[in-house]
């Protein structure tokens, strides 16, 4: 049985596992609030409340139910705009009309519930990261200015939350309705795990598999990973760095150390998908999807890092770099998962910058991406890794190019003859995404930009 | 007034096709589209996909009862191919069973056999091949060929437009339900709801009121959900009517993009001259225009290109041809502004390359072309109050030109890896159907006893606010309070003949019908009231919701006038009727004055280039716009925003291309790109004309649909000139959509990198 909470309803259903939230939402429970826009996670009519109970605590951010199966709604709280309440129009709502910020109407449920998570979330609320938070909705009407108007709005209201208990304050002041002060208790009632067959589609955040075949994933079943811990959290040992595989993406930009090792981590997870799909995208999909492009992989190709394995002949780590073989050919033995990813944290000579340029800037697939670190002694480069995806069958490390900086001296004339060498490593393909000489002229431009944001002394005008 | 559904949006309640309760028994149809471009069907082994548990039926061409053609203006595209299939994704069976999920299974089970026929998917080529979907048609005013000797400059070039996939963001659907006698019910997503009704009719052979098309909304069109429409109301149609039993077809995003026709991409030529004092002299110009596989809407949206040749600037001398040329995809539509953006974009692109020849700024010749009172067009129609000069010195003062320019190259010379750039973009869009029948509409407006009123249009509410529009229209009509009026939905046994919902005209059309109908009923109340006051209906008048007698209220109000008025057995009922007086167009000749009136604007747009990696972003967006007197500014602005935002994704971002073999290479949002908010322009500011509004106006009330998608077109322009910061002497091809690829590939030009 999956049990789980919709709205103010409790739901426990023996319907496939498989079968997209979405569908069960509208078609089963018969709201239908929630939109069917693209069911490829890209255009948000779609999204919904997930809430869910970590250690006690119940937490809420934003899912898009088209690529959710059925199953992982298990033991949580699943909100649409239905379950806001129709007693009166919540300040979100509020701020919605008053700004005329919607014309179809098609995108606005949708639009809702990502402002509500915004509120939910227990982020400092910038204008930025406010206005980020719609980063996963389209509205093809408005134009945006609208919408830009009605968040600035919810600007000067929310700052005022308390930080420690979001949710009863949302009630007080009509964000939320009553019910989700009994929410922790509601779930916490739901004791027993979800137990999935076993021999079925392993499903993690389901971002890339329910794109790329959800009616297969409904007749075949899905199985997701139980009771794992070391696959969930992020640890740092030394200077060592260990993201379980189940770790989303949304869990690895918010984390403060690394926050603290990567300044701009923040403005680098701006780039990569939206919103509700980095609350569900995990590490370990990103890593076992083998796209060419896949940003997480690109991103710590650029450090030392290992994949740690584990199957049925027990656990193994080998280099990230080897485990890519091929386009979408893995070192995975039948039976291995990817438990986790470890790194090594950068020290403070060491410079890291990442770089992504895609057709739109947010929410897009890179053209090509690119990651550098380079770690200085003296002016020397003691050692570099320059990584890129677009321009091989497989996110691609750089060795040779990497190779050759390491003991040179950092200045225009190395960087010349690296770019040269990158361009003989790389085989960029023509397709959707860009023609081969564009992608040539964007990796040399992307490692132009790596140093003109690390060393802009070095990068000199042209 | 708010937009009338604003809290029905906002808490998910408002009802769209997908969300319309089924009834019981109600089956779901899939649509096998071809697989191939262009071949001869030679066979298809069905038995496979129709034994798969839950297949209800699989319908073929050869279960059409009435005639397999759906073609509105030219009858060449039926409902299911027969024998040839002409572009990938054209439908070829309906698959009807008891869930979607099944009808899918089954659609991949199907097998098609084929010969392969050459596939065409270039325009050039088409045209050389003098492939064309119906013949081809020229504008002149003036002599072209003899005016080139007087001009001091003469510049050719080409200029090519890309296709835009409208992403409506509710995909295409249909429902049908089988009634009593053999009529049926078809609630479908469509703009034109009598035209679906007609071709249903023509499909299944049943005379037209035996069909009744209902429309609740759309989650947007665009254009999109005009003649497109028609074929998935007629499969689901044809499924539901043999099987007597409800069938509903809703399109899958990727069926939806790869088997819907998409805005024409054009290739023009174009040659252009000025005097020395910068008057435009002779255009010459000839469109290509890429139809497709059908003529679909072509013909109407070539006819518009045309009257849109010159925008908002006066030429004496001018030639425009155009063909229509067909292709292997599927056939293009309409798409709001309807074959106008793609002929403003080649006369600013002719603009654009005089002005770079002659070394001066864009605008120095917009501006001193801009149209005068009593102007002709190429049409012939005289300009009447045409506001672009009002518009463009309004702009040029409020937002202070020349102060951008200076900052702009101040920024440029201290910025090495962003550079910035601005343009001008003046507009100037003829509002009517250029088919003269079609601007006419129909109104029925019930009182009920209790006071309250149902209002009953033609116009299909898909989010640009007719509905509320209209509501206050009948509102002021009737003096009432808007609270008081429900609009129905749009449906063809309420109101019959409609046209479409598009060209801007909705309200126009359908408010001069509604104000028709209240006028009747504003007559017959006044008599009503005159008889229970005793008093001559000419002195009464009603003022919100209360009699007045001789300029002085009584205690008399709305509901008990109404309740009165329906003891003393007034008909409380009115049907209104409108057809836009005055307009005409000769085809024979070319000439007439087809429209009720031109709408204006001019826009200032700047925007920055990151000249290291070829990104770019739109700064500002800064407009006067002519509303004339507008009735809802809230909506009007919402129309600006949204048009300008979709104008600059059609220049920038959304990129549609076919290969070799016809297949559609972006067939996903994830490779579809239309503007998000992080690309959408940072900043667009406006200020209404001051101007009276074209008597022809719904209450002097311009359409604002179309219009401001033109302003995008600077867009492009002030990318170009951003990037000229980076590298004097650039000069472009102007091609768009202007993607991140190609700036990066302009500005680093492989001929330039090997030096
Ligand atoms: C709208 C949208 C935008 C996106 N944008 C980006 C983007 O900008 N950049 C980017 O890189 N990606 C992007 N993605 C892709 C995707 O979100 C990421 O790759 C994500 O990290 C995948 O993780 P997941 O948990 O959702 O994978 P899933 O879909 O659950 O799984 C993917 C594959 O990995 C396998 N798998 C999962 N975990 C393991 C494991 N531990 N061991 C072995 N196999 C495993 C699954 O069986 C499956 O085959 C986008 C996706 C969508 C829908
Ligand atoms: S339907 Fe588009 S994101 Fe889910
Ligand atoms: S209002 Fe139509 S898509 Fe947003």
């Amino acid at each position: 049985m999956i049990e789980f909470w919709l709205n103010d309803q409790h739901i426990r259903t023996a319907l496939p596992a498989g079968l997209p939230l979405l569908d069960f939402i509208r078609y089963e429970s018969g709201q239908t609030g929630a939109k069917v826009g693209c069911r490829e996670g890209d255009c948000g009519a779609c999204l919904v409340l997930e809430g869910r109970l970590t250690a006690g605590a119940l937490h809420y951010h934003s899912i898009v139910s088209c690529l959710t199966p059925l199953a992982k709604a298990h033991g949580r709280h699943l909100v649409t705009i239905e379950g806001l309440g129709a007693a009166a129009p919540t300040p979100v709502q509020k701020a919605l009309v008053d700004h005329s910020a919607i014309q179809c109407g098609f995108c606005t449920p949708g639009i809702a519930m990502a402002l509500t998570a915004l509120c939910l979330s227990d982020e400092d609320l910038t204008e930025d990261r406010a206005l980020a938070a719609l980063d996963g909705n389209l509205c093809r009407c408005t134009g945006y200015q609208s919408l830009k108007r009605a968040v600035r709005e919810l600007l000067l209201i929310l700052p005022i939350r308390p930080e420690d208990r979001p949710i009863s304050w949302l009630i007080a002041h009509g964000f939320l309705p009553a019910y989700f002060s009994e929410m922790t208790e509601r779930l916490t009632r739901i004791a027993a795990p979800f137990i999935s067959e076993k021999e079925k589609t392993l499903v993690a955040g389901g971002t890339d598999l329910y794109v790329q075949r959800p009616d297969a994933l409904l007749q075949s079943g899905v199985t997701f990973f139980q009771n794992a811990p070391e696959r969930t959290g992020i640890r740092i040992e030394e200077s060592r760095c260990t993201i379980g595989s189940e770790v989303t993406s949304t869990a690895i930009l918010q984390h403060p150390a690394l926050r603290a090792h990567f300044p701009r981590l923040e403005a680098y997870g701006r780039l990569i998908a939206s919103t509700p799909i980095r609350n569900m995208g995990t590490l370990g999909g990103n890593l076992a999807n083998a796209s060419p492009i896949a940003d997480w992989a690109i991103f710590f190709l650029a450090l030392d890092s290992t994949v740690v394995l584990t199957g049925p002949a027990g656990e193994r780590e080998l280099p990230l770099p080897h485990f890519f073989q091929g386009y979408k050919k893995l070192d995975l033995q039948p039976g291995e998962l990817i438990a986790a990813l470890r790194f090594e944290l950068p020290g403070p000579d060491t410079f890291f910058h990442f770089e992504k340029v895609s057709k739109r800037k947010h929410l897009d697939i890179a053209s090509v991406n690119s990651a550098l670190s380079i770690r200085l002694e003296e002016g020397i480069i003691a050692q570099a890794r320059l990584s890129a995806g677009g321009v091989s069958p497989v996110p691609l490390y750089l060795e040779k190019t990497s190779h050759f900086l390491q003991g040179k001296l950092l200045n225009a004339a190395t960087l010349q003859q690296a770019q040269a060498l990158a361009q003989e490593e790389i085989s960029p393909i023509s397709d959707i995404r860009g023609s081969e000489t564009y992608k040539r002229l964007l990796l040399r431009q992307l490692f132009t930009a790596h140093i003109h944001e690390l060393f802009p002394e070095v990068h000199e005008a042209p | 007034m708010k937009h009338l559904d604003s809290i029905a949006h906002v808490t998910g309640r408002s009802r769209y096709l997908d969300d319309i309760p089924e009834q019981k028994g109600t089956l779901h149809a899939v649509v096998f589209g071809s697989p191939v471009a262009h071949g001869r069907i030679t066979g298809a082994d069905l038995t496979e996909a129709a034994r798969l548990p839950g297949v209800v039926a699989i319908f073929s061409a050869a279960d059409i009862p009435g005639e397999n053609q759906i073609g509105g203006i030219i009858p060449d595209e039926p409902l299911l191919a027969d024998g040839t299939v002409h572009f990938r994704g054209q439908p070829v069976f309906v698959i009807v069973a008891e869930n979607d999920f099944t009808a899918r299974q089954a659609r991949s089970l199907i097998r098609f056999d084929y010969e392969p026929l050459p596939i065409c998917t270039d325009v050039q080529e088409a045209f050389e091949k003098q492939s064309f979907l119906f013949p081809p048609r020229t504008f002149q005013l003036g002599d072209v060929d003899a005016c080139w000797p007087d001009c001091a400059v003469v510049v050719e070039g080409e200029a090519a437009t890309g296709a835009q996939e409208h992403l409506y963001l509710e995909t295409q659907g249909a429902y049908a339900v089988p009634l009593e006698n053999g009529a049926m019910k078809i609630y479908s997503s469509t703009q034109g709801p009598t035209l679906t009704q007609r071709i249903a009719g023509r499909v299944l052979d049943l005379p037209m009121h035996q069909i009744e098309v209902e429309v609740g909304r759309l989650g947007g069109a665009f254009g999109g959900k005009e003649d497109q429409a028609t074929a998935w109301a007629c499969l689901a149609t044809l499924a539901a009517w043999r099987l007597q039993r409800p069938v509903k077809l809703v399109l899958q995003r990727h069926d939806d993009i790869y088997m819907t026709g998409k805005r024409h991409p054009y290739r023009s030529h174009f040659k252009i001259g000025l005097s020395k004092d910068l008057r435009i002299l002779g255009y010459e110009v000839t469109f290509l225009q890429d139809g497709g596989a059908a003529a679909d809407l072509s013909p109407a949206i070539l006819e518009r290109t045309l009257f849109h040749t010159t925008n908002a600037y006066f030429i004496p001398h001018v030639k425009a041809t155009a063909y229509s040329c067909r292709t292997n995809v599927a056939p293009y539509t309409a798409f709001r502004g309807f074959g106008g953006p793609q002929a403003l974009f080649v006369i600013e692109a002719a603009i654009a390359k005089a002005a770079f020849e002659l070394g001066i700024p864009a605008w120095q010749i917009q501006e001193k072309n801009l149209l005068a009172e009593g102007d002709a067009f190429p049409y012939g129609q005289l300009a009447e109050k045409p506001h672009a000069r009002a518009c463009w010195d309004t702009v040029k003062t409020a937002y202070a030109l020349p102060l951008r320019e200076k900052e702009i190259a101040e920024f440029n010379r201290q910025s090495t890896w962003l550079k910035k750039g601005l343009a001008m973009m003046p507009i100037c869009f003829g509002i009517s159907f250029t088919k003269t029948p079609m601007n006419q509409a129909g109104a029925l407006v019930h009182i009920y006893q209790d006071g309250s009123i149902g209002l009953n249009t033609g116009a299909v509410e898909m989010g640009q606010g007719v509905h509320t529009k209209l509501v206050q229209v009948a509102a002021k009509a009737l003096s009432v309070a808007p609270h008081r009026i429900k609009m129905e939905p749009t449906d063809t046994n309420r109101v019959a003949n409609t046209s479409p919902t598009a060209a801007s005209s909705g309200a126009d059309l359908n408010g001069k019908a509604v104000q028709h109908a209240c006028a009747q009923l504003r007559q017959r109340l006044h008599e009503a009231a005159g008889k229970l006051l005793q008093a001559d209906p000419d002195a009464i008048d009603i003022r919100e919701e209360q009699v007045w007698l001789s300029g002085k209220p009584t205690d008399l109000r709305w509901a008990q006038l109404i309740a009165e008025a329906f003891l003393q057995r007034v008909n409380l009922s009115a049907q209104g009727y409108y057809a836009t007086p005055h307009i005409h167009f000769d085809k024979s000749i070319e000439k007439g004055s087809p429209f009720a009136y031109h709408v204006y604007g001019a826009a200032l747009i700047t925007a920055t280039v990151d000249v290291l990696r070829g990104r770019y972003e739109l700064d500002s967006v800064e407009i006067v716009h002519d509303f004339g007197n507008s009735m809802n500014p809230a909506l009007d602005q919402g129309q600006l925003e949204g048009g300008v935002a979709q104008g600059i994704g059609w220049l920038t971002l959304e990129e549609v291309r076919y290969n070799a073999e016809g297949r559609l290479l972006a067939d996903s949002l994830s490779t579809y790109k239309v503007p998000d908010m992080g690309s959408a322009p940072k900043r667009i500011d406006y200020q209404m004309l001051q101007a009276e509004g074209p008597p022809l106006a719904i209450l002097g009330s311009k359409a604002t649909g179309e219009p401001p998608f033109l302003y995008g077109i600077g867009a492009y322009h002030a990318l170009v000139n951003a990037m000229q910061a980076f590298r004097p002497g650039l000069q472009l091809d102007f091609e768009a959509p202007l993607t991140p690829e190609r700036v990066l590939m302009a500005l680093y030009p492989p001929e330039k990198e090997q030096s």
